[in-house]
Order: structure tokens, then C-alpha cells, then sequence
């Protein structure tokens, strides 16, 4: 077991965003959560990744009390994240982000007098992730220029620079085209194995690509888990077609 | 010109100054050079951090009476000891002052550090058996590098030893600086200014790197406050007021914070225009600020960014 939740709970004010959540990720699974709009599920990545601290209930990770640590220490304890609205470091070159991660990574970010541009190793593993990617040639543009697909490629690739065991993606092709979909699927799945990625989660709306690359879905419903299984088995539920796949089926 | 070139003129120039220049100008390259030395550090908050501080002054202000206190009711003449310890208590005030100030950003972080700023104003000022009060305190002629230089006429001592003594104090402030930001330091801080949310997800503890910057910029203001001493001679509340923190801000911003060198160009514009409009009209506040008001909005990127050639945009997808 990488990760697990027990009876998250979340308010905004009089609104319950998460209710008793529970959750279970063991070393090697792709998990999708899956949950119409307003079911908590960009709350419940939040609460995972430490950027909302939890009203109720506790976050494990390999078996350590998380709950409530800011996220920039769960980055260094080996959970990654990217988010929903891409984010990027404007005014930053592609290989300058990648640094940024890598650097992190190294611990190497209170080197006040270290040449960045002579540390090898962090010269290489950005250029690494860079190529994993795709974006090797693109290295030199600054974010800022980027396409919007190649914008959400360097959010999740900068994520992956971490080397993180888990790591968590929300939303990772929302708001880019159906063929930039799969390229960032592809090489996000590619460089899970080769980075050594113990177990993704992520919050997907598309459909296809829930049951294209996931091991498990985890159906969340007003803040609730209404389902937890393997694809088939979510495929098969009522309850889930009614009020996630099958909704989404209708408005499509 | 490549930029390696123009600095080596700059620098060549700024070497030549005392030799060539009338007096009154190579004068005038001190308080130049003492403001650089500052911005050099506020810039590292504001270009490359993101924060703005309105507070600066209070830096500039530990500098100037660190050597004012040291000269005049200690007795201690070495310069050395005096920029050594200037920039000891410049980080031992930004110590917890940064540590307040870097947990609120944008006007929050701004008037935070003006206020702390005014207080320091306050208590020099109030302070009189202390600091003197509105009179201020004398900074006696320090010697640089053991020797005292008694012999020297105050004029013949500020332009000769003093004046080279402060460009190779800028110098290696600009060497340290430039080292710093092109440093995995450097880039960390570069992520914050750029989007912190981002860079704490990617494991940089946000706050924690803004207070080492913070820190680090208010050394390099007490240095430069410091070097600010011996050329009037005297120092008074005046430097720690806020319009110097705003004077400090506007050189960035003259020269064009999105630059490493841009600041500098801006103190060396802002000294001797500052003189001249002076020379000509008693107004020349009126006229800076509406030379502020032209670069906000026709060149944000100040007058470095004006020198420089616009990268090619990117073409469409």
C-alpha cells in the first residue's frame, strides 16, 4: 500500500465538499477518479496533495501520517502533482522548469554559489524528461510560448522531473485537442516506466481515456465514493452509468 | 556591441572617471556606486523574487549608522570591519523582519516592509542621544585597507583611494550577485516569482526561499548604505526615510528590474539626472515623476529593456 485515506472529510463553510472519503492505492496501479462536476474530485486531489488540509480524517503515505503538509514537502517525500488549469513558469524556458524539478529533486535548491549551468546532473536530467516527453527541441522556448498542448505536456513532464513514487494528475488532457490527448497519455504512461512512477492517480472527465489506461476507477458522487473497482465492474454499475458514464454519455 | 563589450567600457569608463572627469562628476559616481551596490540586492527580491519592498531605506539606514556608530563612538576606522559588520545587522534585522514580511505578498508584503521601514525612521530619528536625532551622526574618514589616509584632502581621499575602493566593493558585489542568480538558488527564485503555487508542488518551500532573499538583499542595501557614509560624511534620518525606499524602487524600475544590470543603469541615471533637472528647476520631483509615469507605461522594461533587442516571437501552432 502506497497510499491510503481514511474518512476525508472537507468544508467550505456550510458546504461539504468531501464526505468520509476512504481510499486505497497500492504500488503499480493507474487509478482514476471519476465523479461529475461538484463531486469533490479536483477537492479530494487537493487534500491528497496538501494543498487543502483535510477538516476531518488522515492521509497516509508508505505508512506515515501526511495530513495537512504543505505540498512543496510532500514533493520532497515523493508525491508529485499537476493540476487541472495548466501550470507553468511563464518567463522560464522548458529546460529551465525541467531544472527547476530536477534541482528540487537534488536538493540542491540552497546552493547560493553552484553554477547551475555546470551541474551535470541536473543539465542531463532535465534534457532526459525533455526527451521523454517530446519537448527536447522545444527546450529553448520559454513556457510562455508554448502551444496549450505542449503547455499541459511540460505541467505533467515537470511533474515526472520530480521522480516522484506517486504522483497525482488532475485532469491531465483537459482543454487540448483529441490528438494532443493521447500523445500526453502515451508519454506520460511511457515515462511512468521508465522513471519508476510506483502508482498514478488521476481525475479524468474523458471517458475513453479512464477506461483506456486505468487499472482501477474510483467513482466519487457528492463528495462520496459511490464505487471502487476495475473498469469492467464500474462499466457494469448502475449506479455509476447513471450518474457519471452514462451522464456523460448523453451530453456527449 | 556585445554586452560583454559594453561592460568592459562601463567598467573602463568608471576606472578612467577620477583621471579624466571633472571633479564634481567623479564625485558624483559614490553615491552611483553605493546605490548599486543596493539595488543589486533588491533587485535579486524584486526581479528575480517578485516582491516589491517599500522598506529598503531601513537597510540602507543599518548600513550608514552601523558605520556611523562604529567611526564615531567606537573608534573603529576600518572600513572592512565596518561593510562586515553593516552587512552582519543588516541580516540580523532582515532575519526576522523578512521572516513577518515574506508570509504576505504583493501591497501586503509592500507596506508591511514600509512600515517596518518607518519605525526604524522613527527611532533614529527620536532616538536623539543615541543617533543624534534629525542632525544625524558623524561618519568619520574610515581607512580602507589599513591605512588611514589622514594625509589625503577630504576631495583628493573620496575620488582617489575612496573612489576605487567603492568600484572594486561594486565589482565584487556584482560578481557574488551574478553568481547568484545563475545559481540552482537563482533559478528557485525565479520559479517563485513566476508562479509559486507551481513551485511549491514542485518541492520549493516558497516562503523559506523568499526569506533567504529577502536576507540577502538587505545585506547588499546595509553595504551600499554604508559606502553611502564617508562621501557626505554625515548621517542622518533622512536616509532611512521612505522616500528613499521609493527613490531605490524607481532606479529598478528607471533601469528595468526584468534586467541584472538594468538597476544599476538605472542608479547611475537616476544620480546624475537627478542632478542636472536639480540644477535647472527647483521642481524636479514634478519632472521625475513624470519620467516614472512615461516608463510605466511606454517601457515597462525600463531603459535596459529599451537597449535590448526584442526576441523574435514564437511562431503560431
Amino acid at each position: 500500500m502506497i497510499l491510503r485515506a481514511v474518512g476525508l472529510r472537507k468544508l467550505y463553510g456550510e458546504v461539504c465538499a468531501l464526505d468520509g472519503v476512504s481510499l486505497a492505492i497500492d504500488a503499480g496501479e493507474f487509478v482514476s477518479i471519476i465523479g461529475p462536476n461538484g463531486a469533490g474530485k479536483s477537492t479530494l486531489i487537493n487534500v491528497l496533495t496538501g494543498v487543502l488540509r483535510p477538516t476531518a480524517g488522515a492521509v497516509t503515505f508508505k505508512d506515515r501520517d501526511v495530513s495537512g503538509l504543505g505540498p512543496a514537502r510532500l514533493a520532497r517525500l515523493g508525491i508529485a502533482r499537476s493540476f487541472q488549469l495548466v501550470q507553468i513558469f511563464p518567463d522560464l524556458t522548458v529546460l529551465e522548469t525541467l531544472q527547476a524539478a530536477v534541482v528540487s529533486r537534488l536538493g540542491r535548491g540552497t546552493r547560493l554559489f553552484a553554477s547551475l549551468a555546470a551541474d551535470r546532473e541536473v543539465q542531463e536530467g532535465a534534457i532526459d524528461v525533455a526527451e521523454l516527453f517530446g519537448l527536447g527541441e522545444k527546450r529553448h522556448v520559454p513556457a510562455k510560448q508554448l502551444p496549450q498542448g505542449d503547455k499541459k505536456l511540460l505541467d505533467v513532464a515537470s511533474a515526472f522531473a520530480l521522480r516522484p513514487e506517486l504522483i497525482l494528475l488532475d485532469e491531465p488532457t483537459s482543454g487540448v485537442s483529441t490528438a494532443d490527448k493521447t500523445t500526453i497519455m502515451e508519454s506520460l504512461v511511457s515515462a511512468s516506466k521508465r522513471i519508476g512512477v510506483r502508482a498514478i492517480i488521476q481525475v479524468e472527465h474523458d471517458m475513453d481515456i479512464v477506461f483506456a489506461y486505468s487499472d482501477r476507477i474510483i467513482a466519487l458522487h457528492e463528495g462520496r465514493v459511490l464505487a471502487d473497482g476495475p473498469p469492467a465492474a464500474i462499466e457494469a454499475d448502475r449506479r455509476v452509468v447513471d450518474t457519471v458514464v452514462g451522464r456523460r454519455a448523453r451530453a456527449g | 556591441m556585445s554586452g560583454r563589450l559594453v561592460l568592459a567600457a562601463a567598467l573602463g569608463a568608471a576606472v578612467l572617471a577620477p583621471l579624466v572627469a571633472p571633479t564634481y562628476q567623479a564625485l558624483l559616481m559614490l553615491p552611483f556606486m553605493a546605490y548599486a551596490v543596493a539595488l543589486l540586492g533588491l533587485n535579486l527580491l524584486f526581479g528575480y523574487t517578485g516582491l516589491v519592498s517599500f522598506g529598503h531605506a531601513l537597510f540602507l539606514g543599518i548600513g550608514a549608522y552601523t558605520g556611523a556608530f562604529l567611526t564615531s563612538v567606537f573608534r573603529v576606522r576600518s572600513m572592512e570591519v565596518i561593510l562586515v559588520a553593516a552587512a552582519a545587522l543588516g541580516a540580523l534585522v532582515a532575519a526576522p523582519v523578512g521572516a513577518l514580511c515574506v508570509r504576505y505578498v504583493k501591497i501586503y508584503f509592500g507596506m508591511l516592509t514600509l512600515a517596518f521601514g518607518m519605525v526604524f525612521y522613527t527611532f533614529v530619528l527620536k532616538f536623539y542621544r543615541l543617533t543624534g536625532g534629525d542632525e544625524g551622526m558623524p561618519f568619520l574618514r574610515p581607512a580602507l585597507l589599513g591605512r588611514r589616509l589622514e594625509g589625503l584632502s577630504k576631495i583628493d581621499y573620496l575620488v582617489g583611494p575612496y573612489y576605487y575602493y567603492s568600484l572594486a566593493v561594486l565589482v565584487l558585489a556584482t560578481l557574488v550577485m551574478w553568481r547568484i542568480v545563475r545559481s540552482p538558488f537563482g533559478l528557485c527564485l525565479k520559479t517563485i516569482r513566476d508562479n509559486p503555487t507551481k513551485a511549491e508542488t514542485l518541492g520549493i518551500g516558497v516562503a523559506r526561499y523568499r526569506w533567504y532573499a529577502f536576507v540577502i538583499s538587505a545585506v547588499y542595501a546595509a553595504v551600499g548604505g554604508a559606502l553611502l557614509g564617508p562621501p557626505t560624511g554625515n548621517v542622518d534620518p533622512t536616509l532611512a526615510y521612505w522616500t528613499q525606499s521609493g527613490n531605490i524602487v524607481f532606479m529598478t524600475l528607471l533601469g528595468g528590474f526584468a534586467s541584472f544590470f538594468g538597476p544599476v543603469l538605472g542608479a547611475f541615471v537616476f544620480i546624475y539626472l537627478q542632478d542636472w533637472v536639480m540644477s535647472i528647476v527647483p521642481f524636479w520631483r514634478l519632472i521625475f515623476g513624470a519620467i516614472l509615469a512615461v516608463i510605466v507605461i511606454f517601457a515597462p522594461g525600463g531603459l535596459a529593456g529599451l537597449l535590448t533587442p526584442r526576441p523574435a516571437a514564437a511562431p503560431r501552432p
